[in-house]
């Protein structure tokens, strides 16, 4: 089975999913964002790598910030961007996606950045795009978010180096989380030795140890000796769907304070991809504590995506000339 | 009309005959078997040599989408499609539009049905009134209309006192019930198997639990009540241990897999292919070894091809919002000679599923190559391979999960009743 993710030389065609990808891709993705961390820090914030590109954002589920740093990254690569919130526009005049795809690829659309309610809705449009065409992965579903798993771990990257020597703890709504899927494949594809999930068993996907993470339930154990800490957030439907009594509750058990972190390294990083219930699975004093690094993946997002955006157009070009 | 079926291998499971034998039709009957009678004299004579003659296959799961959904499929596309893949009759569910749950509506279909003279059409009546599981629908009218069963389709009634009164109130006439075992609010906006696949990519999972749930609660009633009922579909391993003990407890029950279920698994989703989404989910390599073995030892009695035609708009779409089913009606036969093949089991044996068992669950005098019996017959080449794609599919649902394979089992000719209908 051809991997949708690659062509036929292995090169990145579409960023759908972490899992899949080879160490080497991720790596090159990690390596060029550090070259691309320094343009923000310049007076003139661009580098003309997308010039003449047009780079739409197709976003069927709303979004802000996701949204907003894809739309920046794009515009410091130089491409022109349109943003849809097809939620409020096509779909509700009954548009198919492919429809709206098909008519943006007639106005010479060359990017795809898609998010989607439903899991398989990225592969699903890339599935269908003509060769020139890419397609980035901005959330699907319960799926996958690439570059939220990618900026998370070059965030960890920047503060603990030696990926191969982390033990790493994932907290919170494993069940519906793209992020804490594409965290999990990310680190485990990296070398990173130690992935933990913590979560009520309501939380947790079946078999998820199958994804090569070790499973706990309890905060106490899970937290001990870990070298980061990933909250993930939780959704206000999960308190009425019988997934947990309430969030006071669930605050006690899982919310990230002071106490629980001190049973982790002394050093040891908070990460979460936002946006952030303070009071529910995080505690304001460790949001915005020394060991929190929330606000540098935020930075960092921006470099990744934008390396993720100039490999695709890249590959495009060599592609080209081949 | 006088037929010569000439020089075929002639396997007819319910005589447990597997020889080359010739055979012999008079005004759409098998009059002689072997030996050519004295005073016969052929109108048309059918050369199959090297092809295998057998009782036309029968289908217990088919949706035809009449009434109502014919830009799905139509009554014709679909009884084509059934006698392209040596289907020569068919038992068809009733979550039609409107559903079947009135005389009129059957005996419509039936008259359809038999004015195109190609597989014999068999319905099954809705169990409740619009299938919403609260009221009995008329079973002795709907019987009387031509039903041959009841069958929810894919809906439940979750209220077990009313599937109790229904497998009394059928038990009292000897109704069969076909029912499939999915519990609703454990399977409830689930799209996949929840294992490690649907973990994986993030798709709404069906436990096993729900069939097993479903399962225990159907095996007590018909315990209790002494209903006859046939599960439809079963897709567990615990699911096939169930009835194995049932059986062996003498309940008057039976099941079917099927086709796609003794050879996909969850891993056949792979990047969410939309046509693997199907009711019930594909589940583990474990569950599908369980259906296979299930079917060798006779737990399960027959194999169905749940032929769900779907437009192709339908299935353009994220995997759960595709809607469920595939094609199947052409991809029985290959499917079952794929099984017999994989799993080492005589021709015989394996064609026994699509032929004798399944018409001893219809209750039709129908499925074997009897001296007398009517002369329902599907000629094929085990050997010739086709690839499965729009093209080769005659019914108007092209979406299959075997799309761009190549399966071995080509239709050569199928009679029904004597007449030549297809010819390939």
């Amino acid at each position: 089975m051809n991997n949708p993710q690659l062509d036929q030389d292995g090169r990145l065609r579409h960023l759908l999913s972490v899992e899949g990808l080879p160490k080497k891709i991720l790596n090159q993705i990690l390596d060029t964002a550090e070259s691309f961390v320094g343009v923000a820090e310049r007076e003139v914030k661009k580098v003309p790598l997308l010039r003449g590109k047009t780079v739409c954002n197709l976003f069927f589920e709303n979004s802000t910030r996701t949204r907003t740093t894809f739309e920046i990254a794009a515009k410091r690569l130089s491409a022109d961007v349109i943003s849809l919130n097809v939620n409020s526009s096509s779909q509700s005049k009954g548009e198919t996606i492919l429809d709206t795809v098909d008519n943006l690829i007639a106005m010479h659309a060359d990017m795809f950045v898609v998010r989607h309610s439903q899991s398989g809705a990225a592969h699903f449009i890339a599935k269908h795009v003509p060769p020139h065409i890419h397609v980035i992965n901005a959330g699907d579903g319960r799926h996958s978010h690439p570059t939220q798993g990618l900026l998370d771990v070059f965030t960890i990257r920047k503060y603990k180096p030696d990926l191969h020597n982390l033990r790493v703890a994932i907290v919170g709504d494993i069940l519906h989380s793209r992020v804490a899927r594409s965290e999990i494949h990310a680190l485990t594809t990296l070398g990173v030795p130690e992935v933990r999930v913590i979560a009520p068993k309501t939380l947790l996907p079946a078999q998820v140890e199958k994804m090569g993470v070790h499973v706990y339930h309890d905060m106490k154990a899970g937290l001990k000796d870990v070298d980061v800490v990933m909250m993930l957030r939780l959704q206000n439907e999960r308190m009425s769907g019988a997934m947990l009594p309430s969030s006071q509750e669930y605050f006690k058990t899982y919310g990230l304070t002071q106490d629980k972190l001190r049973l982790a390294k002394p050093d040891a990083i908070v990460l979460h991809p936002g946006p952030m219930n303070r009071g529910v699975e995080i505690d304001s004093s460790v949001a915005d504590g020394v060991q929190s690094v929330i606000l540098p993946q935020v930075t960092y997002g921006i470099a990744v995506r934008m390396a993720v955006m100039a490999m695709l157009a890249g590959s495009q070009v060599a592609g080209a000339k081949s | 009309m006088k037929i010569h079926i000439k020089n075929g291998r002639l396997i007819d499971p319910k005589n447990n005959i597997d020889a080359h034998l010739d055979l012999f039709i008079t005004a759409g009957k098998i009059i002689a078997i072997g030996k050519m009678p004295t005073d016969f004299v052929a109108n048309q004579t059918v050369d199959a040599s090297n092809l295998i003659v057998c009782p036309g296959l029968i289908d217990l799961s088919v949706r035809l989408r009449e009434p109502g959904d014919e830009y799905k499929a139509s009554l014709v596309s679909e009884l084509q499609a059934a006698v392209a893949g040596g289907v020569t009759s068919l038992a068809c569910q009733p979550d039609t539009d409107p559903v079947l749950d009135e005389p009129g509506l059957v005996e419509m279909l039936k008259h359809r049905a038999k004015q195109l003279h190609l597989a014999h059409v068999y319905p099954l009546g809705a169990l409740t009134r619009q299938l919403e599981g609260k009221i009995l629908s008329e079973m002795g009218e709907l019987q009387e209309a031509g039903c041959v069963g009841f069958s929810q389709a894919n809906t439940a009634i979750t209220d077990t006192q009313v599937l109790w009164r229904a497998m009394e109130y059928a038990a009292t006439f000897g109704h069969t019930l076909f029912l499939h075992a999915e519990e609703p609010f454990l399977a409830r906006d689930g799209v996949a198997h929840d294992g490690e696949v649907a973990s994986r990519l993030g798709l709404k999972g069906i436990p096993s639990a729900a069939e097993v749930l479903a399962l225990a609660s159907m095996l007590r009633i018909a315990q209790e009540t002494g209903a006859k009922v046939h599960i439809s579909r079963l897709s567990t391993a615990e699911g096939v241990a169930m009835i194995r003990t049932a059986k062996q407890q003498g309940l008057n029950i039976s099941c079917d897999v099927s086709a796609n279920h003794l050879h996909l698994t969850e891993h056949d989703i792979a990047y969410f292919d939309a046509n693997c989404h199907l009711k019930p989910p594909l589940r583990t390599q474990r569950d599908k070894e369980a259906l296979s073995a299930g079917l060798k030892d006779g737990t399960i009695d027959a194999i169905c091809s749940d032929h769900t035609p779907v437009h192709d708009d339908a299935k353009l779409a994220p995997f759960a919002e595709a809607e469920l089913g595939a094609t199947g009606l052409e991809l029985l036969l290959p499917l079952t000679l794929k099984w017999a093949v994989d799993q080492h089991v005589e021709l015989v044996q394996a064609l026994a599923h699509v032929t004798k068992y399944s018409a001893q669950i219809l209750g039709i005098n129908s499925g074997d190559l009897s001296l007398n019996s009517d002369a329902d017959i599907c000629i094929f080449d085990a050997n010739e391979y086709w690839k499965v794609g729009a093209s080769s599919l005659k019914s108007q649902g092209k979406n299959s999960p075997f799309t761009g394979l190549e399966l071995a089992g080509k239709v050569k000719t199928t009679l029904v009743h004597g007449q030549i209908v297809f010819q390939g």
